[in-house]
């Protein structure tokens, strides 16, 4: 079984029971943004503290992404085994809608207001074998 | 003291596969020059903007060494509203009298593929798939449609009156007219805008040359007069490309604060324009831009697009030349080629597609990431 590692430092709580997206918070005018970073866009304030800003959200708009983009876009894919993408934006209870991958490809699975939640899935094979880990989102299951 | 525009040129929008993106500048400069009856050494000062042709300035290899300011600029798509923005600035302070704005590029064939570290962003971003302009611009039509009751009608309608544009268009790309149903029925790309919806990088130049007003019957008979010159970058909250998050509250774009900057120095209201240029790098952002510079109310588009009040014979005439969506978009020559088309409506020179009634005041609208706009006001 191959080793897995996050596709980036400090996006989501992971290996988790129930991961998290990671933000950042102004101590000043309490804005919210992902991911994290030392200065807040909002104010300019340069205190800011790192918070989960859930796994569960409201689909805000979305997109389908038919055609398989150019570099800088790095997966296992070729043209040919290319499958088209979801992208949205989904309002978190953080505070802040995020940009997201979605799980669901194509329009009659993707309604604005809908019920989303956060899964970690492998997005490629890194040089060194090891399965680069992605946030995304799906329609919520359950409550 | 006004600034007055007494020179425009244009290297033609589409391929010119044995020119260089740069020879394709030099075009556009020589045309503009030969226009105003000057001579590039009678050039001031230069302002100059490219993505992919190369830097600006070394266009006086071909233009001449005559060791004239020559300032490059580079702000995304919206690099033609920045450079005329500078120049404008450049005459304002009565530093110079006469110079020269000037765009072109020369992109490879398909989408544009930006780099995350360019604009501030992890490798991540990139990686997986989100940073498309493509992607962004139709999230945002997305969203406000379900916000203002748009319907796909009135994308394609954008469409189908950009195509008939480009076909009145000697200077077009895209010179064929599309039926309805052949927009309507084009592969989808990125929901809700399908391929006939989105504009292509492409290739051209375009010139500008500016004086000062008071100086503008020397060199010609016909000047027009530069009213207002507004860049704006965008807000906190306002919904732009390549954002990993947007803030909950969506505040203005800006492109409305930089269209009310344009009209309050210009001193008149969008009632009083009677030719525009908007972005439109695909039909959705023609129809946010309509309302985002106060041409109509957010929702009106709708109706407004079945009249066709859009067209060349309606109330709000938008991009007559077919814009973006019939020319293609070569970055750096993009914006000032919206405002060479203004000229030729003002001037009463655009033939087929001229608008009637003898236009008297033009409006242009660039936008470009990561939410930069520029607005120019052009009247007789």
């Amino acid at each position: 079984m191959s080793n897995q590692v996050p596709i980036h430092e400090g996006l989501f709580t992971w290996p988790a029971a129930k991961p998290q997206l990671l933000g950042s918070r102004c101590n000043q005018c309490a804005e919210a943004t992902f991911p994290a970073q030392p200065d807040c866009r909002s104010c300019g304030s340069r205190e800011t503290t790192i918070v989960e800003l859930g796994d569960r959200g409201i689909l805000w708009t979305w997109t389908i992404q038919t055609f398989m983009p150019k570099q800088p876009y790095r997966s296992d894919e070729t043209p040919e085994t290319f499958r088209p993408y979801g992208v949205g934006y989904v309002e978190m209870p953080g505070g802040v809608r995020v940009e997201t991958r979605l799980q669901a490809n194509s329009p009659d699975q993707l309604q604005i207001g809908m019920a989303m939640q956060l899964d970690i899935i492998p997005f490629r094979t890194d040089e060194n074998g090891d399965q680069k880990m992605t946030f995304s989102f799906s329609a919520a299951q359950g409550a | 003291m006004d600034v007055a525009i007494i020179g425009i040129g244009l290297h033609r929008f589409g391929r010119s596969p044995d020119m260089s993106g740069m020879q394709q500048g030099a075009s556009a400069v020589r045309a503009a020059l030969a226009d105003a009856g000057l001579s590039w050494a009678d050039m001031q000062f230069a302002y100059g903007g490219s993505q992919d042709g190369g830097n600006a300035d070394a266009l006086v290899n071909e233009l001449g060494l005559t060791g004239l300011q020559f300032t490059n600029i580079w702000n995304g798509c919206a690099t033609g509203g920045s450079s005329l923005h500078a120049a404008y600035s450049a005459i304002k302070s009565g530093e110079y009298d006469v110079g020269v704005v000037v765009g072109f590029d020369k992109h490879p064939r398909g989408a544009f593929n930006p780099q995350p570290k360019e604009w501030g962003l992890d490798e991540w971003y990139g990686e997986t798939g989100l940073m498309l302009t493509t992607q962004f611009f139709a999230l945002k039509t997305q969203r406000y449609m379900y916000d203002h009751g748009i319907t796909e009608d009135a994308l394609i309608r954008v469409s189908e009156k950009a195509f008939t544009n480009g076909s009145l268009t000697p200077t077009a790309w895209r010179q064929q007219a599309l039926s309805y149903e052949e927009i309507a029925n084009s592969a989808m790309v990125s929901d809700p805008l399908r391929k006939y919806m989105f504009c292509s990088p492409a290739e051209g130049g375009a010139a500008l040359i500016i004086c000062n007003a008071d100086k503008a019957h020397q060199y010609c008979s016909n000047p027009l007069f530069l009213k207002a010159a507004a860049v704006r970058t965008r807000h906190y909250g306002s919904f732009e490309v390549f954002a990993p998050s947007q803030a909950m509250e969506v505040a203005d774009a800006p492109t409305v604060t930089a269209s009310k900057a344009a009209f309050e120095q210009a001193g008149i209201g969008p009632e009083d324009v009677d030719v525009m240029q908007l972005q439109d790098t695909d039909s959705g952002t023609e129809i946010m831009h309509m309302a985002e510079n106060g041409f109509c109310e957010h929702g009106e588009q709708e109706k407004l697009l079945l009249e066709g009040a859009t067209g060349i014979h309606g109330r709000l005439p938008i991009n007559t030349d077919g814009g973006c969506l019939a020319n293609g978009e070569p970055v750096g020559a993009s914006g000032l080629r919206q405002v060479y088309e203004v000229c030729v409506q003002l001037r009463g020179e655009g033939g087929a597609r001229q608008v009637p009634n003898k236009p008297k005041v033009g409006y242009t609208h660039v936008y470009g990431a990561p939410g930069i706009s520029g607005v120019n006001i052009i009247t007789k």
